[in-house]
Protein backbone atom coordinates (compact mmCIF):
# COMPACT_ATOMS: atom_id res chain seq x y z
CA UNK A 1 0.00 0.00 0.00
CA UNK A 2 2.58 2.59 0.62
CA UNK A 3 4.71 1.26 -1.57
CA UNK A 4 2.54 2.12 -3.95
CA UNK A 5 1.59 5.21 -2.86
CA UNK A 6 5.07 6.48 -3.04
CA UNK A 7 5.40 5.35 -6.59
CA UNK A 8 2.44 7.06 -7.83
CA UNK A 9 3.74 10.27 -5.99
CA UNK A 10 7.17 9.68 -7.92
CA UNK A 11 5.15 9.88 -11.32
CA UNK A 12 2.92 12.39 -10.37
CA UNK A 13 6.52 14.61 -9.24
CA UNK A 14 7.49 13.73 -12.91
CA UNK A 15 4.87 13.17 -15.48
CA UNK A 16 6.91 13.50 -18.23
CA UNK A 17 9.88 11.60 -17.49
CA UNK A 18 9.76 8.34 -19.81
CA UNK A 19 9.05 10.95 -23.04
CA UNK A 20 11.97 11.65 -24.86
CA UNK A 21 12.50 15.59 -25.78
CA UNK A 22 13.44 16.50 -28.95
CA UNK A 23 16.03 18.92 -29.20
CA UNK A 24 15.73 22.24 -31.80
CA UNK A 25 19.55 20.95 -33.24
CA UNK A 26 17.29 18.05 -34.66
CA UNK A 27 14.36 19.78 -35.72
CA UNK A 28 17.30 22.52 -37.24
CA UNK A 29 18.66 19.80 -39.08
CA UNK A 30 15.37 18.12 -40.29
CA UNK A 31 14.28 21.11 -41.13
CA UNK A 32 17.82 21.86 -43.67
CA UNK A 33 16.89 18.43 -45.11
CA UNK A 34 13.26 19.14 -46.25
CA UNK A 35 14.62 22.32 -47.34
CA UNK A 36 17.21 21.12 -49.68
CA UNK A 37 14.83 17.74 -50.72
CA UNK A 38 12.18 20.70 -52.20
CA UNK A 39 15.04 22.01 -54.49
CA UNK A 40 16.39 18.93 -54.91
CA UNK A 41 12.87 17.71 -56.15
CA UNK A 42 11.78 21.14 -58.49
CA UNK A 43 15.51 21.09 -59.79
CA UNK A 44 14.71 17.24 -60.68
CA UNK A 45 11.71 18.46 -62.56
CA UNK A 46 13.22 20.64 -65.04
CA UNK A 47 15.89 17.28 -65.85
CA UNK A 48 14.41 15.38 -68.53
CA UNK A 49 14.46 11.94 -67.61
CA UNK A 50 11.74 10.31 -69.19
CA UNK A 51 10.08 7.77 -66.89
CA UNK A 52 12.26 8.33 -63.88
CA UNK A 53 11.19 12.01 -63.82
CA UNK A 54 7.90 10.85 -61.61
CA UNK A 55 10.21 8.04 -59.90
CA UNK A 56 12.72 10.60 -58.94
CA UNK A 57 9.64 13.01 -57.24
CA UNK A 58 8.33 10.24 -55.36
CA UNK A 59 11.26 8.76 -54.05
CA UNK A 60 12.47 12.45 -52.83
CA UNK A 61 8.92 12.93 -51.32
CA UNK A 62 9.18 9.78 -49.50
CA UNK A 63 12.80 10.40 -48.12
CA UNK A 64 11.18 13.78 -47.05
CA UNK A 65 8.00 12.46 -45.62
CA UNK A 66 9.80 10.09 -43.63
CA UNK A 67 12.00 12.35 -41.79
CA UNK A 68 8.85 14.54 -41.22
CA UNK A 69 7.43 11.35 -39.52
CA UNK A 70 10.54 9.79 -37.88
CA UNK A 71 11.48 13.28 -36.06
CA UNK A 72 8.85 15.93 -36.53
CA UNK A 73 6.50 13.65 -35.41
CA UNK A 74 8.68 11.38 -32.82
CA UNK A 75 8.07 8.45 -34.04
CA UNK A 76 12.03 7.53 -33.81
CA UNK A 77 11.72 7.66 -30.54
CA UNK A 78 8.68 6.09 -29.59
CA UNK A 79 7.30 2.46 -28.13
CA UNK A 80 7.03 -0.30 -30.68
CA UNK A 81 3.46 -0.13 -30.35
CA UNK A 82 3.31 3.54 -32.21
CA UNK A 83 5.46 2.10 -34.64
CA UNK A 84 3.47 -0.53 -35.73
CA UNK A 85 0.89 1.77 -36.04
CA UNK A 86 2.52 3.76 -38.23
CA UNK A 87 3.64 0.62 -40.09
CA UNK A 88 0.28 -0.63 -40.53
CA UNK A 89 -0.81 2.39 -42.00
CA UNK A 90 1.34 2.78 -44.47
CA UNK A 91 1.45 -1.28 -45.44
CA UNK A 92 -2.96 -0.57 -45.90
CA UNK A 93 -2.08 2.28 -48.14
CA UNK A 94 0.26 0.41 -49.96
CA UNK A 95 -2.80 -2.17 -50.67
CA UNK A 96 -5.23 0.58 -51.68
CA UNK A 97 -3.08 2.03 -53.81
CA UNK A 98 -1.15 -0.94 -55.08
CA UNK A 99 -4.27 -3.32 -56.07
CA UNK A 100 -6.16 -0.68 -57.48
CA UNK A 101 -3.41 -0.11 -59.82
CA UNK A 102 -2.48 -3.79 -60.45
CA UNK A 103 -6.84 -4.36 -61.07
CA UNK A 104 -6.81 -1.24 -63.50
CA UNK A 105 -3.35 -1.90 -65.32
CA UNK A 106 -4.78 -5.61 -65.75
CA UNK A 107 -8.13 -5.41 -66.70
CA UNK A 108 -7.70 -4.87 -70.23
CA UNK A 109 -4.65 -7.79 -70.39
CA UNK A 110 -3.97 -8.71 -73.80
CA UNK A 111 -6.73 -7.00 -75.40
CA UNK A 112 -4.56 -3.79 -76.88
CA UNK B 1 -11.50 -0.39 8.87
CA UNK B 2 -14.27 2.08 8.58
CA UNK B 3 -12.48 3.98 11.34
CA UNK B 4 -8.78 4.17 9.31
CA UNK B 5 -11.35 4.80 6.25
CA UNK B 6 -12.50 7.88 7.98
CA UNK B 7 -9.37 9.15 9.29
CA UNK B 8 -8.03 8.73 5.86
CA UNK B 9 -10.65 10.78 4.30
CA UNK B 10 -10.27 13.43 7.14
CA UNK B 11 -6.62 13.70 6.10
CA UNK B 12 -6.79 14.61 2.73
CA UNK B 13 -10.53 15.88 2.51
CA UNK B 14 -9.45 18.66 0.52
CA UNK B 15 -7.58 16.42 -2.38
CA UNK B 16 -10.17 13.96 -1.96
CA UNK B 17 -12.65 16.43 -3.16
CA UNK B 18 -11.09 17.42 -6.18
CA UNK B 19 -10.64 12.99 -6.50
CA UNK B 20 -7.10 12.80 -7.64
CA UNK B 21 -4.93 13.19 -4.11
CA UNK B 22 -2.42 10.75 -5.90
CA UNK B 23 -1.47 12.06 -8.99
CA UNK B 24 -1.40 15.25 -11.46
CA UNK B 25 -5.27 16.52 -11.91
CA UNK B 26 -4.75 16.04 -15.54
CA UNK B 27 -4.36 12.36 -15.11
CA UNK B 28 -7.93 10.02 -15.71
CA UNK B 29 -8.22 7.49 -13.16
CA UNK B 30 -8.44 4.63 -15.50
CA UNK B 31 -5.03 5.37 -16.44
CA UNK B 32 -2.42 3.94 -14.29
CA UNK B 33 0.35 6.16 -15.08
CA UNK B 34 0.74 9.10 -17.37
CA UNK B 35 2.90 7.05 -19.32
CA UNK B 36 0.37 5.11 -19.93
CA UNK B 37 -2.32 7.80 -20.36
CA UNK B 38 0.28 9.81 -22.73
CA UNK B 39 0.56 6.58 -24.66
CA UNK B 40 -3.52 6.09 -25.46
CA UNK B 41 -3.74 9.30 -26.41
CA UNK B 42 -1.00 9.41 -29.15
CA UNK B 43 -2.33 6.02 -30.41
CA UNK B 44 -5.66 7.26 -30.36
CA UNK B 45 -4.07 10.30 -32.25
CA UNK B 46 -2.45 8.55 -34.93
CA UNK B 47 -5.20 5.62 -35.37
CA UNK B 48 -7.01 9.13 -36.90
CA UNK B 49 -3.86 10.16 -39.05
CA UNK B 50 -4.35 6.36 -40.66
CA UNK B 51 -8.12 7.18 -41.33
CA UNK B 52 -6.92 10.26 -42.70
CA UNK B 53 -4.21 8.84 -44.70
CA UNK B 54 -6.47 6.23 -46.33
CA UNK B 55 -9.19 9.06 -46.89
CA UNK B 56 -6.37 11.06 -48.85
CA UNK B 57 -5.20 7.71 -50.24
CA UNK B 58 -8.57 7.25 -52.38
CA UNK B 59 -7.79 10.57 -53.88
CA UNK B 60 -4.19 9.71 -54.79
CA UNK B 61 -5.66 6.69 -56.03
CA UNK B 62 -8.34 8.03 -58.40
CA UNK B 63 -5.56 10.74 -59.44
CA UNK B 64 -2.77 8.10 -60.38
CA UNK B 65 -5.55 6.18 -62.34
CA UNK B 66 -7.04 9.10 -64.01
CA UNK B 67 -3.59 10.27 -65.31
CA UNK B 68 -2.92 6.75 -66.68
CA UNK B 69 -6.44 6.98 -68.08
CA UNK B 70 -6.43 10.82 -70.05
CA UNK B 71 -2.47 11.17 -70.25
CA UNK B 72 -2.54 13.60 -72.52
CA UNK B 73 -4.89 16.23 -70.96
CA UNK B 74 -3.49 15.70 -67.39
CA UNK B 75 -0.03 16.89 -68.41
CA UNK B 76 -1.38 19.45 -70.71
CA UNK B 77 -3.62 20.98 -67.49
CA UNK B 78 -0.83 20.15 -65.31
CA UNK B 79 1.38 22.98 -67.36
CA UNK B 80 -0.98 25.43 -66.40
CA UNK B 81 -0.39 25.38 -62.76
CA UNK B 82 2.07 28.05 -61.55
CA UNK B 83 5.68 26.23 -60.07
CA UNK B 84 6.95 29.56 -58.65
CA UNK B 85 3.78 29.70 -55.92
CA UNK B 86 3.69 25.97 -55.25
CA UNK B 87 6.87 25.27 -54.62
CA UNK B 88 7.03 29.07 -52.43
CA UNK B 89 4.09 26.62 -50.76
CA UNK B 90 6.07 24.17 -50.44
CA UNK B 91 8.83 26.19 -48.27
CA UNK B 92 6.02 27.76 -46.07
CA UNK B 93 4.70 24.85 -45.31
CA UNK B 94 7.73 22.85 -44.17
CA UNK B 95 8.76 26.35 -42.14
CA UNK B 96 5.32 26.13 -40.15
CA UNK B 97 6.04 22.36 -39.80
CA UNK B 98 9.31 23.93 -37.96
CA UNK B 99 7.61 26.39 -36.13
CA UNK B 100 5.20 24.03 -34.85
CA UNK B 101 7.84 21.46 -33.89
CA UNK B 102 9.29 24.21 -32.03
CA UNK B 103 6.19 24.72 -30.13
CA UNK B 104 5.89 21.49 -29.03
CA UNK B 105 9.65 21.69 -27.90
CA UNK B 106 8.78 24.70 -25.69
CA UNK B 107 5.62 23.38 -24.38
CA UNK B 108 8.10 19.99 -23.38
CA UNK B 109 10.47 22.12 -21.58
CA UNK B 110 8.05 24.95 -20.32
CA UNK B 111 9.10 27.88 -22.49
CA UNK B 112 5.57 29.90 -22.30
CA UNK B 113 6.88 32.80 -24.29
CA UNK B 114 8.56 30.48 -26.78
CA UNK B 115 5.48 28.21 -27.12
CA UNK B 116 3.29 31.59 -27.73
CA UNK B 117 5.69 32.98 -30.33
CA UNK B 118 5.99 29.21 -32.24
CA UNK B 119 1.98 29.24 -32.48
CA UNK B 120 1.43 32.35 -33.71
CA UNK B 121 4.48 31.74 -36.74
CA UNK B 122 2.30 28.58 -37.18
CA UNK B 123 -0.42 30.27 -37.63
CA UNK B 124 0.79 33.27 -39.81
CA UNK B 125 3.15 31.09 -42.03
CA UNK B 126 -0.55 28.93 -42.49
CA UNK B 127 -2.32 32.12 -43.58
CA UNK B 128 0.43 32.41 -46.06
CA UNK B 129 -0.22 29.37 -47.45
CA UNK B 130 -3.74 30.04 -47.59
CA UNK B 131 -3.38 33.25 -49.40
CA UNK B 132 -0.56 32.10 -52.20
CA UNK B 133 -3.71 29.35 -52.30
CA UNK B 134 -6.16 31.60 -53.03
CA UNK B 135 -3.90 33.45 -55.61
CA UNK B 136 -3.54 30.10 -57.76
CA UNK B 137 -6.88 29.31 -57.11
CA UNK B 138 -8.15 33.09 -58.54
CA UNK B 139 -5.70 32.64 -61.44
CA UNK B 140 -7.53 29.16 -62.34
CA UNK B 141 -11.11 30.98 -61.75
CA UNK B 142 -9.96 33.65 -63.98
CA UNK B 143 -8.84 31.20 -67.29
CA UNK B 144 -12.26 29.15 -66.70
CA UNK B 145 -10.06 26.03 -65.26
CA UNK B 146 -12.47 25.74 -62.77
CA UNK B 147 -14.64 22.66 -63.11
CA UNK B 148 -18.57 23.01 -63.49
CA UNK B 149 -20.82 25.22 -65.65
CA UNK B 150 -21.32 27.85 -62.88
CA UNK B 151 -17.14 28.44 -63.40
CA UNK B 152 -18.13 28.22 -67.55
CA UNK B 153 -15.46 25.66 -67.20
CA UNK B 154 -13.55 26.13 -70.84
CA UNK B 155 -10.84 23.58 -72.48
CA UNK B 156 -10.57 25.77 -75.77
CA UNK B 157 -7.23 27.00 -74.24
CA UNK B 158 -6.40 23.28 -74.43
CA UNK B 159 -7.22 22.43 -78.29
CA UNK B 160 -5.72 26.16 -79.60
CA UNK B 161 -2.76 26.66 -77.56
CA UNK B 162 -1.67 30.27 -77.68
CA UNK B 163 1.48 30.66 -80.10
CA UNK B 164 3.49 31.22 -76.79
CA UNK B 165 2.59 27.88 -75.09
CA UNK B 166 2.95 26.55 -78.60
CA UNK B 167 6.70 28.24 -78.64
CA UNK B 168 7.19 26.82 -75.25
CA UNK B 169 6.44 23.05 -76.32
CA UNK B 170 2.87 22.86 -75.77
CA UNK B 171 0.89 20.04 -78.38
CA UNK B 172 -2.57 20.89 -79.31
CA UNK B 173 -5.27 18.37 -77.91
CA UNK B 174 -7.97 16.88 -79.55
CA UNK B 175 -11.13 18.32 -78.52
CA UNK B 176 -12.35 15.42 -76.47
CA UNK B 177 -9.32 14.55 -74.74
CA UNK B 178 -8.78 18.52 -74.01
CA UNK B 179 -12.33 18.17 -72.57
CA UNK B 180 -10.97 15.71 -70.05
CA UNK B 181 -8.81 18.25 -68.42
CA UNK B 182 -11.97 18.85 -66.24
CA UNK B 183 -11.54 15.68 -64.83
CA UNK B 184 -7.47 17.18 -64.19
CA UNK B 185 -9.25 20.01 -62.37
CA UNK B 186 -11.75 18.80 -60.41
CA UNK B 187 -8.75 15.98 -58.89
CA UNK B 188 -6.98 19.36 -58.53
CA UNK B 189 -9.57 20.78 -56.35
CA UNK B 190 -10.70 17.95 -54.72
CA UNK B 191 -7.57 17.16 -53.69
CA UNK B 192 -5.42 20.99 -52.79
CA UNK B 193 -9.27 21.93 -51.06
CA UNK B 194 -9.80 19.14 -49.10
CA UNK B 195 -6.01 20.38 -48.12
CA UNK B 196 -6.83 23.25 -47.50
CA UNK B 197 -9.86 23.00 -45.48
CA UNK B 198 -7.49 20.54 -43.17
CA UNK B 199 -5.16 24.02 -42.89
CA UNK B 200 -8.37 25.80 -42.18
CA UNK B 201 -9.28 23.41 -39.47
CA UNK B 202 -5.87 23.28 -38.11
CA UNK B 203 -5.55 27.27 -38.25
CA UNK B 204 -9.00 26.82 -36.15
CA UNK B 205 -7.21 24.95 -33.45
CA UNK B 206 -4.31 26.70 -33.43
CA UNK B 207 -5.95 29.99 -32.53
CA UNK B 208 -7.75 28.01 -29.70
CA UNK B 209 -4.33 26.95 -28.53
CA UNK B 210 -2.77 30.70 -28.77
CA UNK B 211 -5.38 31.81 -26.64
CA UNK B 212 -4.81 29.31 -23.97
CA UNK B 213 -1.33 29.87 -23.92
CA UNK B 214 -1.24 33.57 -24.10
CA UNK B 215 -3.24 33.24 -20.27
CA UNK B 216 -0.70 30.90 -19.30
CA UNK B 217 -1.60 27.11 -20.34
CA UNK B 218 0.08 24.28 -21.55
CA UNK B 219 2.49 25.27 -18.38
CA UNK B 220 1.92 22.20 -16.09
CA UNK B 221 3.32 19.73 -18.10
CA UNK B 222 -0.01 18.58 -19.35
CA UNK B 223 0.68 19.20 -23.54
CA UNK B 224 -0.96 16.35 -24.95
CA UNK B 225 -2.76 18.59 -27.04
CA UNK B 226 0.07 20.82 -28.15
CA UNK B 227 1.48 17.14 -29.16
CA UNK B 228 -1.36 16.04 -31.26
CA UNK B 229 -1.89 18.91 -33.05
CA UNK B 230 1.42 18.66 -33.80
CA UNK B 231 0.94 15.38 -35.40
CA UNK B 232 -2.15 17.05 -37.01
CA UNK B 233 -0.32 19.54 -38.61
CA UNK B 234 2.95 17.35 -39.94
CA UNK B 235 0.21 15.07 -41.24
CA UNK B 236 -0.89 18.01 -43.06
CA UNK B 237 2.37 18.72 -44.53
CA UNK B 238 3.46 15.24 -45.18
CA UNK B 239 0.13 15.34 -47.55
CA UNK B 240 1.39 18.59 -49.16
CA UNK B 241 4.95 17.14 -49.62
CA UNK B 242 3.04 14.44 -51.86
CA UNK B 243 0.89 16.37 -53.56
CA UNK B 244 3.22 18.80 -54.53
CA UNK B 245 5.67 17.03 -57.13
CA UNK B 246 2.20 14.74 -58.21
CA UNK B 247 0.35 17.86 -58.96
CA UNK B 248 3.26 20.18 -60.36
CA UNK B 249 6.30 18.46 -60.97
CA UNK B 250 5.67 15.05 -62.73
CA UNK B 251 4.20 16.32 -65.89
CA UNK B 252 6.34 19.05 -67.00
CA UNK B 253 8.63 16.96 -69.55
CA UNK B 254 6.03 14.00 -70.63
Amino acid sequence: MTEKHTERLVSAEHPAHEQHIVSPVTYLIIFGCLVVGTIATVGASFIEMGPWNPVVALAIACVKATLVVLFFMHIKYSSKLMKLTVGAGVFTFLILVGMSLSDYISRAWGQW
Amino acid sequence: MSDSHAVAIAGHASEYEEGHGEHPAYQRHHFVSMEQQNETVSFGMWLFLLTEIMFFGGLFTAYLIYRNWYFPAFVAASHTLNLAEGTINTFVLISSSFTMAMGVWCAETRRSKGLIWSLIGTLILGAVFLGIKYDEYHEKYELHHIPGEVFHFNAQGFVHPSAEAIKLGEKPLAPDMAAKTEVYFSLYFAMTGMHALHMIIGMALLSGMLWKASRGGYMNGHIAFVENFGLYWHFVDIVWIFLFPLLYLISRHA
